[in-house]
């Protein structure tokens, strides 16, 4: 994993690359493990699980087969342990931008890190897309991303000298307020009401900046932005007792994640509402030696469930098998009593 | 059932028939009612069901509990009658609910 997002580093010649860490990209690991295809995989989150971890970590789920009840989060932690012995490498906290064929018949993919791959087959497991921050709804906001209004910080340097406003409860506006603050000219922190959802030890030092005066935090929401060519000049706040103009050049809003279908759409590939329709035999996308299971893909009585995208992985690593291992025979074996697979599973 | 009114922003009504056990939630997403997203699937954990409940019924609906309060930092324009609708279930009481849906909702 070192070499991610190394400039010229040579690129990862990989089996299979999947995109996407929830629970169907995490299954295709383990059945194309057990075919002896060896996976790369890549999520935009810096955890895997998805959805699962991301949206409902702690809720319940009652139809994996088997199960009668585990967490979103307790499925993931199971997945990543059954798929251990099939050691795949994980890109996590990246977005796979480009996705192009080779002269030779393979895949070139890269990520927004940098990070490239050159692959026999490709697995889209990439659920309902990337999760992405959201975007207040603010008029012509679009106008000033990338230069007035950001949704994470990747350079501090951005920030020096500036009047930033973070608008936020949780833990990103916190550290993003603690961090930023001593490079700003000035922070203000926005946030709906006087309770915060960070860690506790976060708001103490808010709370202290706030009383040193260095920070100022307002109770109220955005209701406008002013500015002009993508400069931002001020930020119309409602609060308590009215709606105010705060001057500010930076805002960081921190409003949680929402999916959003992302560069999936610019690969070439077939694409129905959104979607990417396979065939029910092999999972296989209009590009032959891509593939789509789970959430991602569609089909006649497609449904989503975790089990169908389980189903589909099986299938779909047969189909890749052949591409991986073009004329090579594939007898079809239990874990049960294969010692070939236990083997592989390392329990034999 | 319970008789369940949704207004858009326009002011545009529709009245609907909410069967109680379902959440006012399930029960927009039946009756395709715009502005509800609920993107989580119900999982009070996307602020994409935004709702404004009347002032007459916010008693009987009650307040958000902690979680739901804290996932309406993710909502837009959020007053004291906002809720999400994913948390509040149909009863037979709530016959009559009248909710508005936000002009946008993230």
């Amino acid at each position: 994993m070192s070499a991610d997002g190394t400039e010229g580093a040579a690129p990862i010649e990989a089996d299979a690359v999947i995109v996407g860490a929830g629970p169907i990209g995490l299954f295709s690991v383990f059945e194309l493990g057990l075919l002896d295809i060896k996976a790369h995989v890549i999520d935009i989150l810096d955890k895997p699980g998805g959805q699962c971890a991301e949206l409902y970590p702690e809720k319940p789920i009652y139809d994996i087969p088997g199960i009668p009840v585990v967490s979103g989060q307790g499925l993931t932690d199971s997945l990543m342990a059954q798929i251990k012995p099939f050691g795949a490498t994980f890109h996590l906290g990246q977005r796979v931008d480009a996705l192009q064929k080779t002269d030779d018949g393979r895949f070139r993919i890269e990520t927004d890190l940098g990070t490239r791959f050159i692959a026999k087959v490709v697995v889209v497991a990439a659920g309902g897309g990337s999760f992405t921050p959201k975007r207040p709804p603010l008029g012509g906001i679009e106008a000033y991303e990338g230069k007035s209004v950001f949704y994470s910080v990747r350079r501090m340097e951005d920030f020096r000298g500036k009047d930033v406003l973070v608008v936020g409860g949780g833990d990103s506006a916190l550290d993003w307020t603690l961090n930023l603050q001593p490079v700003a000219r000035s922070l203000t922190l926005l946030h709906r009401r006087d309770e915060f959802r960070g860690a506790p030890h976060s708001v103490e030092r808010m709370r202290a900046l706030v009383g040193e005066g260095k920070v100022t935090l307002l109770i109220g929401q955005m209701s406008a932005l002013q500015g002009e060519d993508g400069v931002l000049s001020a930020i119309a706040v409602k609060l308590k007792d009215g709606e105010r103009r705060i001057g500010v050049d930076r805002l960081l809003p921190f409003f949680g994640l929402t999916m959003k279908l992302g560069p999936v759409a610019d690969w070439g590939l077939n694409l129905h509402e959104n979607l990417i329709p396979v065939d029910t035999e092999k999972f296989q996308t209009s590009e032959p030696g891509i593939f789509a299971v789970g959430d991602i893909n569609s089909y006649p009585g497609k449904l989503k469930l975790i089990l169908s995208g389980f189903h589909e992985a099986a299938l779909m690593s047969q189909a890749a098998y052949r591409i991986v291992y073009p004329g090579k025979k594939l007898l079809f074996q239990y874990t049960t009593s294969s010692s070939s697979l236990q083997k592989k599973l390392g329990v034999s | 059932m319970a008789k369940i009114t949704f207004i858009q922003p326009d002011g545009t009504a529709q009245a609907v028939d909410g069967e109680p056990g379902m959440t006012v939630m399930e029960t927009a997403k039946k009756h395709l009612i715009e502005g509800v997203e609920a993107e989580c699937g119900g999982a009070c954990a996307c602020a994409t069901c935004h709702v404004y409940v009347d002032e007459a019924w916010r008693e009987r609906t009650g307040v958000p509990a902690e979680m739901e309060e804290d996932m309406l930092d993710f909502a837009f324009e959020v007053r004291p009658e906002s809720r999400l609708c994913c948390q509040i279930r149909v009863t037979e009481e709530l016959d009559g609910l009248v909710v508005r849906i936000p002009e946008k909702q993230f």
